[in-house]
């Protein structure tokens, strides 16, 4: 019987060792800026490059920065459902437009709606260098402090707010207070 | 065909694929030497995050582009390796090192293949018991 004692535990460790592994999904690698303060930046506008969008702006209320760009399937996906989120007056969206043609950035908002404050024209990628980003779509979870809550990869669907963000919003809210506009 | 025409073509298609490897990083090398070569060093050692298995030497993402122009800066300002792998962890994670520094998130990392050599020791001690105490001429050579 002991003979058989030593294969089933390496069986059982292994076992437990791809259980794990094999249901980790490797696309998702987690921030390290989480906790931290948020990048600071400031770059022009997408729509009207005179004006400045930065950290700074962003301070003082708990917002979404949203990276996107138009080369990108998964923008256009979850592109409805922050309009929605806009429309509702949920939260305030920022984006970031990642190395993107302006141009077809802009006819991108005109056609399919501009759910955004305001996007920020991030065309050389090195702002989304300081955001540690890698894929788009991503949402961060920016609080009123200019702190990173959480970062969301792939599109943004009613469930993962639900069920990601908005917990996160109410821990927030218990600690900071928030105002009654920042969130439902 | 013959095989010294697929041979040929074989021989052709492969050259084919070094021009494209070798035009992954169009950028002219730089001035000194020791700054290439510590620049070769450096995008060989870390990871391209959008297609994982790629170093950002090998991988042609826009993303591994970006990355190798900030890591071509740093070394031209004069950044120390360290503060270019610090400056990509900050913002990526250990996960952006082939090589990530030992800490309390990486150690099964780096402890298993000493566990896994200790278990197989283990194994083989106990193998080299069994048979020894087995009468020569019985043995049945597992």
């Amino acid at each position: 019987m002991s003979r058989y004692l030593i294969p089933l535990m390496i069986l059982g460790v292994l076992a437990i060792f791809f259980a794990r592994g094999l249901t980790l999904n490797p696309g998702y690698v987690p921030s390290p800026l989480i906790g931290k303060e948020a990048p600071s930046f400031k770059l022009p506008r997408l729509k009207d490059p005179s004006l400045t969008l930065g950290s700074e702006d962003m301070l003082g209320k708990l917002s979404l920065l949203n990276v996107w760009a138009t080369w990108c399937v998964g923008c256009r996906q979850e592109h409805q459902y922050l309009n929605e989120l806009a429309q509702n007056n949920v939260i305030p969206i920022y984006g970031l437009n990642w190395k993107d043609d302006r141009v077809a950035a802009v006819n991108w908002l005109n056609t399919l709606g501009d759910p955004y404050v305001a996007s920020a024209f991030d065309g050389d990628g090195r702002v989304a260098i300081d955001w540690g980003v890698y894929g788009a779509p991503e949402t961060f979870l920016i609080g009123q402090d200019g702190s990173v809550i959480y970062k969301h990869i792939a599109p943004l669907t009613n469930e993962i707010w639900e069920m990601e963000f908005l917990p996160l919003i109410q821990k927030h809210c218990q600690k900071f207070s928030c105002s009654s506009g920042d969130l439902e | 065909m013959t095989y010294r025409s697929n041979f040929l073509i074989m021989i052709s298609c492969a050259a084919l694929m070094t021009s494209i490897v070798w035009a992954i990083d169009a950028e002219p090398e730089l001035e000194s030497p020791t700054l290439q070569a510590r620049y070769r060093l450096l995008i060989n050692e870390i990871r391209c995050l959008v297609c994982q298995n790629q170093s950002i030497a090998d991988s042609n993402a826009p993303l591994a582009s970006d990355l190798r122009r900030e890591v071509r800066e740093m070394i031209t300002g004069g950044s120390t390796d360290k503060e270019i792998t610090t400056f990509l962890v900050a913002r990526y994670g250990d996960f952006v090192l082939y090589r990530p520094p030992f800490n309390a998130r990486t150690w099964v990392l780096w402890g298993a293949p000493l566990l896994f050599l200790g278990v197989g020791f283990l194994v083989f001690v106990r193998i080299l018991r069994v048979r020894g105490n087995q009468p020569i001429d019985e043995g049945e050579g597992m």
